[in-house]
């Protein structure tokens, strides 16, 4: 294996159930080394689309090769090289954290003598060694969800393919699973990660933009922000719900989203139509207490590649 | 309406707790929503929110301490409590194998919503959810975003004067997210209370207030900006070539209070400005790490949140 | 695989309990519940003779055990109303003419009304009255002056020597409870894993088919095996079912009548996917056909010749043999060749299928 050749190589893969087409016709590659995001809708095909990486779904179309691996061809070929973490935990409840831990190291059959290395890394990021004989079940959202990584990581994969592990997770577990994903990454490991949070998306190496089971845009964040038509406006303003109904239908307006209490309006050059807009406001008797112009975050890329 | 709550406060607890065995899962909790006001519950997991919901929804007895929801007493008049207000947990209760329709009829007979008002108020769910031309799909095949505002609608099919809502968009994407919350704040403008826990901070600065709990204590209450603005940590934005290996650096240095990867940059809280100024590029230079800018930024509510419950002791671990 | 699976199960109280009290439950209600034997027929006389032929008759009756004897009747008329009633089951009208008749060496009579209305326990009471008026003609021929040597039928049951329909049961029992409690301890596991969302981790894991499968049974065979002697010890110690045969044979070909069935349970379990309906499906096909088709409840020679053929499906039909061969006539490997053959049959295809049926797939 060159260093050239992709760690994953998606062509035309699709899946449909019934007659719903979950993934349609959907092609990408992977480097190894890359941290690469799915980010899209509920329904956008993002976990149909880990599940046929994983081997656990038969695609109906197309291919994807894992480091030459066809998932089509050899799915349980495949399954030597991944860490597939789904977004439902894949734990015993009824088994302990060090029985868990100890199931998956048997079913990926890492020998005995490597283990006590691995779980003390495993525990060096997931601050889990304490409560090795707590049962599964009696761990916390964040805990688990470190835990079900953990069972993951067991083996030493090449390829991580994770379905929004951040699911339910709060500020601070959240903080500690993206560091363990990081240090992976760090290692050589190709990680895949779906997430439906855009201020997580940014921290992907490349990002696929996924609607309706397609690919709408694979770019890198940076990249994607910048193919943004058009300029953000920040306003601060107060009542931001009804300014945005006042600006909602101005025509030099392409866009206006609510981000918290300040309005993201797009339009084609903040410097010529900023102010016209804040003139509509303050004489709908709004006081507009800041307005400046932004960098695009992804979330305004994705409200606009959805719209468009 | 009991005498103890004034008209304006639609939820109040004074000295709430609850105790599972040995361990305090909510430890004297003590505040007040007023009315029309969307009110932030945060914390890590197991801090004790949902617990709390809980009791002041009259599913869950307190140990001690008192409550009061809509002025009714939450240990005494619990069965008022519930017909005054509305509910809708992480896990919506909706019925998969009913239609939209049905899963609205069924709700609208829990809630003793008058016959006459039924129609209307039908109507009115749909409209909301999106789901006016499809009100005879099965609920269980539409998508997730549409789910949770049916859900929602459901739970106000009664007009209740307080909503509690717990974690109700968990795994819902941003576009689904914001007409949620756009129907929250029609809600609102109705003068509907809204009392919702989350993990996301972007919800979280759409609350009027927020309420932060860790290990069953209060330990924040106040206004998204300005809990912000009482963040006295300095904290600085690094842009380096290497985020992660920053990140474990500044994590074994002295006066670090906290560095995490954001996005692509990192976050650093330190304990002193002008140290953290003069040692943070000598010692990533020391380390070959090239540093593009180090500014002091503004904290986001996710940093306040971390900054808290760290001094609050840490997340609860179990 | 298998550990995993027997912490689990050490943990699962509930699964834990139902695994060794079901067996004797069932045993227990089935064994007492389930009785062909015929005792305490409610009698009623009504005897027009009051002759010592008549009263030795009637002594005859009395000293069998099978018959307690209620009334004693005036007039024929009020045999109607009693066994209309569900006071007397049976009315033994001796006529006037008895004694004079057996004097004088003439055939006599005696008349047995019988409700029918169980038909089953009718017959049964009229074999038994049958029986005893066989032998004390018998006697009343060997005490007459003429010797006129009469064919007699004597019949000897072999085997089952007191004729006691729980020496029948209980080794039938034993192999039904094994069908139902190993397929359904086993249609839980799988579908438990769907339930829970842990297969989809499973599935994507580089673990092979079979060894999820032999990982599964291997504790659900050892406590299926505790059940079997526990049921059997249970057998014979509380109904005193004699146990003859070989324990060793016993034992082994239970474990591999236990391997098809406990496989049969994770076919089930992996194509329902729900506990629920695997339970119940478990308890369907094996409950029913064990219970009604295997010659455990019903003679298989007098079923309809399709049902007939359908028994030949039944895997309990062979271990019913097997049971029954061993508690009761004692044989060895020489008579169960056949039976033996068939269960490694059962257990090889129950496997196989098990297999085959678990897919690393979702969808």
């Amino acid at each position: 294996m060159t260093d050239a050749a992709p760690a994953i190589a998606v062509r035309g893969l699709g899946c449909r159930f019934g007659e719903i087409r979950a993934v349609e016709d959907v092609s990408f590659e992977v480097s190894p080394g890359e941290l690469f995001g799915l980010v899209g809708p509920d329904g956008a095909g993002k976990t149909t689309l880990l599940r046929m990486l994983a081997g656990v779904l038969r695609p109906d179309g197309g291919d994807a090769q894992l480091y030459g691996v066809s998932v089509v061809r050899d799915p349980e070929g495949v399954k030597h090289e991944i860490a597939y973490m789904p977004q439902r935990f894949g734990l015993y409840t009824d088994l302990t954290v060090m029985e868990n831990l100890d199931f998956y190291a048997d079913l990926y059959g890492v020998p005995q003598a490597e283990r006590r290395a691995r779980l003390e890394r495993l525990f060096h990021f997931s601050n889990l060694a304490p409560f090795g004989d707590r049962l599964a079940g009696a761990l916390s959202g964040g805990m688990k969800q470190k835990l079900a990584l953990s069972c993951a990581l067991i083996h030493l994969p090449k390829i991580l393919l994770l379905d929004e592990p951040t699911f339910g997770v709060d500020p601070i577990s959240r903080r500690d699973l993206w560091l363990i994903v990081h240090e992976m990454v760090e290692e050589g490991v190709t990680a895949v990660v779906s997430t439906a949070y855009l201020d997580e998306a940014e921290r992907f190496d490349r990002v696929a933009l996924l609607h309706g089971g397609r690919v709408l845009a694979l770019d890198t964040p940076a990249r994607l922000q910048r193919g943004l038509s058009g300029e953000v406006l920040v306003i601060e303003v107060e009542a931001p719900r009804a300014a945005r109904d006042l600006l909602v239908d101005h025509p030099k307006v392409r866009r206006v989203t609510l981000f918290g209490d300040k309005l993201h309006v797009t339009v084609a050059s903040v410097a010529s139509d900023g102010p016209a807009i804040e003139r509509v406001l303050r004489d709908a008797g709004l006081s507009v207490h800041r307005a400046h112009k932004a960098e695009a975050s992804l979330e305004d890329v994705f409200i606009e590649r959805l719209a468009g | 309406m009991s005498a103890q709550a004034p008209n304006d406060i639609a939820v109040a607890a004074q000295e709430l707790t609850r105790v599972f065995g040995s361990f305090t899962a909510v430890d004297r909790v003590s505040f007040a929503v007023r009315r029309g006001e969307i009110f932030g519950f945060l914390g890590p997991n197991g801090a004790g929110k949902t617990t709390t919901i809980k009791m002041l929804t009259g599913l869950l007895a307190p140990s001690s301490g008192r409550g009061s929801v809509a002025g009714y007493d939450i240990g005494a008049q619990s069965e008022m409590v519930k017909r005054n207000i509305g509910y809708m947990s992480q896990l919506f209760s909706l019925y998969a194998d009913l239609t939209v329709e049905e899963n609205i009829a069924f709700f609208s007979g829990l809630y003793h919503v008058p016959r006459e008002k039924r129609a209307a108020r039908r109507d009115w769910v749909l409209e909301v959810a999106g789901l006016t031309d499809r009100r005879t799909r099965l609920t269980g095949e539409l998508p997730l975003g549409i789910k949770q505002r049916l859900a929602l609608g459901c739970a106000v099919l009664h007009e209740p004067p307080i909503l509690f809502l717990d974690e109700p968009t968990s795994g819902v994407d941003p576009l689904s997210r914001r007409r949620f919350w756009d129907l929250i704040y029609t809600l609102t403008a109705g003068g509907t209370t809204v009392f919702v826990s989350t993990h996301y901070m972007e919800e979280a600065e759409y609350c009027h207030r927020l309420a932060l709990m860790n290990r069953g204590k209060l330990i924040a209450l106040d206004a998204p900006a300005r809990l912000r603005a009482a963040a006295t940590e300095p904290l600085f934005e690094l842009k380096t070539d290497d985020s992660l290996k920053t990140v474990k650096l500044l994590q074994r240095m002295a006066g670090v209070r906290e560095a995490a990867m954001y996005g692509r940059a990192v976050h650093v809280a330190v304990a002193d400005r002008a140290q953290a100024r003069a040692e943070i590029p000598r010692r990533l230079k020391q380390e070959g790490v090239a540093l593009h800018g180090m500014d002091e930024i503004a904290p986001s509510l996710e940093d306040v949140f971390v900054f808290r419950v760290r001094e609050a002791g840490g997340a609860p671990v179990d | 695989m298998a550990r995993k699976e027997a912490i689990q199960l050490r943990r699962d109280t509930r699964s834990l309990i139902l695994a060794f009290l079901l067996p004797v439950l069932l045993l227990v209600i089935f064994g007492y519940a389930i009785s062909w034997d015929v005792r305490d027929i409610r009698t009623a006389v009504l005897n027009q003779d009051q002759s010592a032929h008549a009263r030795e008759l009637l002594d005859a009756f009395r000293a069998s055990g099978y018959f307690t004897f209620r009334s004693d009747l005036a007039r024929a008329q009020e045999i109607g109303p009693l066994l209309d009633g569900v006071g007397v089951q049976l009315v033994l009208v001796i006529p006037p003419d008895f004694s004079a008749r057996l004097n004088a060496g003439r055939p006599a009579a005696l008349q047995a009304i019988v409700d029918g209305s169980d038909a089953n326990t009718a017959t049964i009471i009229l074999a038994y009255t049958r029986a005893i008026v066989l032998s004390y003609s018998l006697d009343a021929q060997l005490q007459g002056a003429r010797v006129n040597p009469p064919v007699t039928l004597e019949s000897r049951v072999w085997y089952n020597e007191e004729l006691l329909s729980r020496n029948m049961i209980v080794p039938g029992l034993v192999a039904v409870i094994m069908m139902i409690v190993a397929a359904m301890l086993t249609s839980l596991t799988i579908a438990r894993e769907w339930e829970r969302g842990t297969m989809e981790q499973l599935a994507a894991t580089p673990v092979a088919r079979a060894e999820v499968v032999l990982g599964k049974l291997l504790p659900y065979l050892g406590i299926g095996l505790v059940d079997v002697v526990v049921s059997a010890v249970l057998g014979v110690w509380i109904f005193d079912v004699p146990f003859r045969g070989n324990v060793l044979l016993f034992m082994g070909l239970s474990a591999f009548f236990l391997t098809g069935a406990l496989g049969l349970g994770v076919v089930i379990s992996a194509l329902a996917r729900s506990q629920l309906l695997a339970t119940q499906i478990a308890m369907i096909v094996t409950f029913l056909p064990a219970y009604l088709l295997s010659g455990f409840m019903y003679a298989i020679s007098v079923m309809p010749a399709p049902l007939q053929l359908l028994t030949y499906l039944i895997p309990a039909r062979y271990f019913i043999v097997v049971t029954r061969g061993l508690f009761l006539k004692g044989v060895g490997p020489e008579a169960l060749w056949l039976q033996g053959l068939l269960m490694i049959v059962f257990a090889a295809l129950g496997l196989g299928l098990a297999i085959r049926s678990f897919r690393k797939e979702l969808g």
